[in-house]
């Protein structure tokens, strides 16, 4: 029996997404919607320019996760103080002055002072994380999201009504509804290849290993030699995130290595399941509707 | 490289996991300067005088492989007395000819040792001034004959006399050490706007990590050579990468990264006008009457070139099978000539001058694609018909109706005479065939799925083509059709629509003889019994198994993997590898390991295929008249070079100089702080009213610009801005800009910018970005303009074509254009529409003073 509750032979599987090597080529984003079929822009039946706008985010012109981008890779140009000018003042971002290993631009001696800050170019494939506590599995009237013999969280397209409560309820923003169509949609982790023995799409895609696909346990152990080899190499800022199985969702299926804060790409510092709380505020309400019968039906007995 | 070729980039990431430390120079952040340990940013076009300022600090601290220089390189060749530098010439060699623009090598060859390389140059034509009016062109033997060296190098008459101590003071070594003395740290920080402490920081790296133990290696991608100075920016590499005995051995080398998906197979069985298969130079019509002549210059020279009668002879069979005989010079005269300058923009120089009727465009793009897409666009209006063979409807398809000339009234449709044939082309994924790697690896891949509906492959649109017209000249008794009737053209056909086997066309390149398939080009012979139509190629088909389908798994054999693919010549992985052992053939050391002398079994042993003949001992001394390999000794490692040794100076071979020498751009800034030489002194200019060259250190024109590639699209964009899935990604034309420029010039994030050259305005949305950075150059602020060039007006994501600004300026030894470095001006806001835009064109033009009345 794993946390999730699943009780088979099968191992968990996974992403252990290293962003310290991944190098913005956005490969896994089109195989990703080349073997799911997920549509191009924001989706059939809306203007073709929909979806093709220029968002001036650096070279990101996905914008984030949804319905229609399963896989999407963050860009962070960052100031951090340039190599020859250790003394120079942080402009802005969360990035320290520690050396992290990563490249500074050897800025023109003569310049004013915005022009002596280096720059941090922060690269990062994002995914749905496949949490060990599933909120939206856990809101979903109809069973369309289960847990697959992976122990991965996958929407049955057939299934789902469209109703829309796991929007809300995921914590990271993963999954949407896709206009014109209604139904949600998010990333399956590939379940149709799994079962065959391949490896996900983006995995297989992705040029430099920064998308690692396996058994969570052996990924974790894989992660965790990285993250202490980044630190040896002087890459301090170098962290996990999602690794932990006593977090807000008790450990993410997808998990990464930051070279920042999780704020910085986008990721919420401290996830928590949103049904955590769920069962405690039903006692409560049950509690609270004891006290409200226990009231009333006093407030009866004392008329008598 | 990350950028436009992320899939090699996984090779940097690994070799950075195993403690590689990445550098990268570049005009601008990339996504490889994001993984890389450091970057260099410098000003687009000083490349020379980077790689110079790094010569000289290898030679300045004495940082040379001093045992790999002097026995492997050309350093201790001494030079004629008449030679003069740089140093002396403030910025030529000697044998220029000012009122030819152009030099007399002579005075570039070693000392004693006759000159025999092909007057290249010599009767060169350009106009008396650089800049003058005039219409250009060039006679028919300055057809970029440098590029036909390829294969072999030029020729030189001999070895030279040596100094082995580097001290004679006309030795190359003490030339090289005074050509490259101003090429100083200050200097470098000066004319490339880096640094001072970071460009010693990258020197010190380099040659700590190169010599006896450790090796550096040396990538770029073709950028590097789209300058007025191309070839000789790769010379400098070489220059730098031979000093410091990185050539030859693992881990070392030069490595192209090239612009499309097997560029390299396209220049090694050849689109380019001037060579055949394998390199061969293209006959001259008056030069090389027949094959005596055509051979002349290299048979029995030095080196492995010295077999060229052997090479061609197998093609013309491989050409013309029974029908070429010793008889008949093996129907040599079967072959085309060449009568003059045949290159793409001397074709576009025809077409507007309504000599060119014609024009197959086959993947090629160049109303985006080429440099002055302008003209590029009026010269394909001016022709009586055009083949454009393309996957989809590119902008060179549609330009009659909808390019940007219709739009200002400079075309008219119902004018334009041109007819238009449209033929879709099959994908890679949709044909049998070979990608051939910056590695020379040929990689076959097989058809995953058919054409859809009329699509064809190109090697059945050819086959078919020649099929036909064949079958048309069948009746013929006109001699001149007498190529085309005997010409073998039987390949097996297969499928509903008769596609060729592309087996079938690999095994003829590889070659027969009496004995059926070739195993390598040893085996190629003069005397006619032999036949293979790329003679680097033979051997692909050995045994008469498609070699270059080989998938050995990277575990099932030795790290150099010779079971993966086939690799020309002769499945060798690290060209000249005699080099990676010392003159005793012993490795230079154990961690440096590849190829050695096998004293017992009395031959050169080691995990690839040597490049040298494989039982000559290391002490072997040639007879004194030997030629080919045979006179090659057995420490010669370089042995397709007429005396085996690499060469740190060219004393043949190159029109603009025999050493690397800093010139500005055309188009530059500033002037140049070296010599009083401005730019490339025989570069070669394109006259034209539509193609004015910018003042230099223009008010008008006043930024640096360089055009460049983002992952997300492919080059000219007929690959990538049909598809959806890539579109999305990056939607739009947009141009970099510095927060300073953006300052500047008002220009607002996301707002439109107009981007204005003497050629053309353009418009682009703005991205200000750290990215880009403003460089200090001689004492002021230069800033510097970053335009990816992918789109045109044809797709679903779409903008102006940056293309369009560039001049036309080319290089003089193979003639490709400079379009990493020019200048121009950029504005807020949108150009203007209809005749607007011309007249803001030349308005700009009239400023600067470079508007005549003739335009």
């Amino acid at each position: 029996m794993t946390s999730t509750g699943y009780s088979s032979p099968q191992a968990r599987m996974g992403f252990f997404t290293d962003t310290s090597v991944c190098i913005g080529c956005k490969a896994c984003e089109v195989a990703c919607k080349e073997w799911n079929a997920v549509p191009a822009g924001d989706g059939p039946g809306t203007d073709a320019a929909a979806g093709m706008d220029l968002l001036g985010m650096s070279y990101d012109n996905t914008g984030g996760l949804d319905a229609n981008t399963w896989r999407h890779v963050a860009f962070i140009e960052q100031h951090v103080p340039a190599a020859a000018e250790p003394s120079a003042p942080v402009q802005a971002g969360p990035a320290t002055a520690e050396d992290l290993g990563m490249p500074t631009v050897g800025a023109p001696r003569q310049g004013d002072a915005q022009e002596n800050a280096g720059v941090r170019w922060l690269m990062s494939s994002d995914v749905c994380k496949h949490c060990t506590h599933a909120a939206c599995l856990d809101v979903c009237p109809t069973g369309a999201l289960f847990r697959t013999e992976f122990d991965t969280v996958v929407v049955q397209e057939d299934i789902c009504n469209g109703c829309g409560y796991c929007v809300p309820a995921c914590p990271y923003g993963v999954i949407g509804k896709r206009e014109g169509d209604g139904r949600a949609f998010k990333c399956t982790l590939c379940y149709d290849r799994l079962g065959s023995g391949l490896q996900p799409a983006c995995a297989t895609a992705c040029p430099t290993e920064s998308i690692q696909y396996g058994e969570l346990d052996e990924l974790r152990a894989r992660a965790e030699a990285r993250r202490r080899e980044l630190h040896d190499a002087g890459v301090t800022e170098a962290r996990l995130y999602g690794e932990d199985p006593d977090d807000g969702v008790g450990g993410d299926g997808a998990f990464f290595l930051l070279l920042d804060e999780p704020e910085v790409y986008g990721l919420p510092p401290d996830p928590v399941v949103t049904t955590r709380d769920l069962p405690a505020m039903w006692r409560m309400a049950a509690l609270s509707a004891a006290g409200v019968v226990a009231a009333l039906v006093g407030s009866l007995l004392g008329r008598r | 490289m990350a950028e436009a070729h992320p899939v090699g980039f996984q090779w940097v990431v690994e070799a950075k996991r195993r403690g590689a430390r990445i550098v990268h120079i570049d005009p601008r952040f990339t996504r490889t300067s994001a993984l890389a340990h450091e970057f260099m940013s410098v000003r687009a076009g000083t490349d020379i005088a980077l790689l110079g300022g790094l010569i000289n600090y290898v030679l300045t601290h004495e940082r040379d492989f001093r045992d790999y220089v002097t026995a492997y390189t050309n350093a201790g060749a001494i030079l004629r007395e008449e030679f003069a530098d740089t140093e002396d010439l403030d910025g030529l060699f000697s044998g220029f000819d000012p009122d030819t623009g152009s030099y007399d090598v002579a005075s570039w060859a070693y000392e004693n040792v006759p000159d025999v390389s092909p007057a290249v140059g010599k009767e060169r034509w350009v106009e008396p001034t650089n800049r003058g009016p005039s219409v250009g062109g060039r006679r028919d033997d300055e057809a970029a004959t440098v590029e036909q060296f390829g294969s072999g190098g030029a020729t030189v008459g001999g070895k030279p006399k040596v100094d082995p101590t580097l001290q004679h003071p006309r030795c190359v070594y003490q030339v090289l050490k005074r050509h490259f003395a101003r090429y100083t740290p200050a200097a470098v920080a000066e004319i490339c706007g880096v640094d001072i402490e970071q460009f010693l920081d990258v020197a010190r790296a380099i040659t700590e990590n190169s010599g006896r133990e450790r090796t550096t290696a040396w990538v770029y991608s073709v950028g590097w050579t789209q300058h007025t100075v191309g070839a000789q920016n790769i010379r400098s590499a070489s220059i730098l990468q031979l000093l410091l005995g990185n050539i030859g051995r693992p881990g070392g080398g030069i490595l192209a990264l090239r612009g499309h998906a097997s560029i390299q197979g396209s220049t090694d069985v050849p689109t380019l006008f001037n060579l055949l298969p394998g390199y061969l130079p293209m006959p001259d019509a008056h030069r090389h009457p027949d094959i005596d002549s055509y051979v002349r210059a290299d048979e029995g020279r030095i080196g492995f070139w010295g077999n060229i009668r052997a090479y061609a002879v197998s093609l013309l069979k491989a050409y013309w099978g029974d029908h070429a005989t010793a008889a008949n010079d093996f129907r040599y005269d079967h072959l085309p000539r060449l009568t003059g300058d045949h290159g793409t923009y001397q074709t576009v120089r025809d077409q507007l001058a309504g000599r060119g009727k014609g024009y197959f465009l086959a993947g090629e793009n160049p109303a985006v694609g080429s440099a002055n897409g302008k003209l590029q666009r009026l010269g394909m209006a001016n022709l009586e018909w055009l083949v454009v063979r393309d996957m989809r409807l590119i902008e060179s398809a549609t330009f009659w109706k909808d390019g940007p000339e219709i739009d200002t009234g400079e075309l008219d449709t119902e004018r334009i005479g041109t007819e238009v044939f449209f033929l879709p082309a099959a994908s890679h994924a949709e044909k049998d065939g070979t990608f051939t790697n910056t590695q020379r690896l040929l990689q076959w891949h097989e058809k995953a799925v058919e054409p859809p509906e009329e699509a064809r492959s190109d090697l059945w649109f050819y086959y078919h083509l020649g099929r036909i017209i064949r079958e048309k000249l069948a009746d013929s008794t006109d001699p001149r059709d007498l190529p085309v009737q005997e010409l073998t053209w039987s390949y097996p056909t297969e499928g509903p629509h008769a596609e060729p086997s592309a087996q079938a066309v690999l095994a003829e390149m590889s070659g027969f003889g009496p004995d059926g398939p070739l195993s390598g080009y040893p085996q190629l012979r003069a005397d006619g019994s032999t036949s293979s139509g790329c003679w680097i190629y033979c051997g692909v088909y050995a045994d008469g198994h498609n070699q270059a389908a080989n998938r050995q798994p990277y575990s099932e054999q030795s790290w150099v993997a010779p079971g993966w693919a086939w690799a020309w010549p002769d499945n060798r992985r690290i060209l000249y590898n005699r080099a990676s052992a010392d003159p005793q053939g012993r490795p230079w050391s154990e961690r440096k390991r590849y190829l050695w002398w096998d004293e017992e079994q009395r031959r050169w042993a080691g995990p690839d295929r040597p490049d040298f003949e494989a039982e000559k001992p290391p002490d072997f001394q040639p007879e004194p008249n030997a030629t080919a390999q045979d006179g090659l000794a057995g420490d010669e490692p370089f042995i397709m070079q007429a005396d085996g040794k690499g060469w740190l100076f060219a004393p043949a071979g190159l029109l603009d100089g025999p050493l690397p020498t800093h010139y500005e751009p055309v188009e530059s800034p500033v002037p140049n702080s070296l010599y009083g030489q401005q730019e490339n002194p025989i570069f070669r200019p394109y006259q034209h009213a539509g193609n004015r060259y910018h003042p230099i250190d223009s008010d008008v024109y006043p930024y640096v610009f360089t055009t460049y590639r983002l992952t997300e699209h492919h080059t000219a964009g007929g690959m990538s801005r049909m598809l959806p899935y890539l579109s999305e990604l990056q939607p739009e034309f947009f141009c970099e800009v510095s927060p300073a420029l953006a300052r500047e010039r008002g220009l607002r994030h996301l707002g439109w910018a107009t981007i204005v050259s003497a050629r053309s305005a353009i418009e682009a949305r703005v991205m200000v970005t750290d990215r880009i950075r403003p460089l200090r150059v001689r004492g002021r602020v230069v800033h510097q303009v970053g335009l990816p060039y992918h789109w045109g007006t044809n797709g679903l994501s779409i903008g102006d074509a940056a293309n369009d600004l560039l001049p036309i300026a080319l290089e003089p030894n193979v003639d490709i254009q400079e379009s990493k470095a020019a200048t121009c001006d950029i504005r807020p806001g949108r150009r203007p529409r209809g005749r607007a835009l011309p007249e803001l064109v030349r308005t700009y033009r009239r400023r600067a003073g470079i508007e005549r009345s003739d335009s």
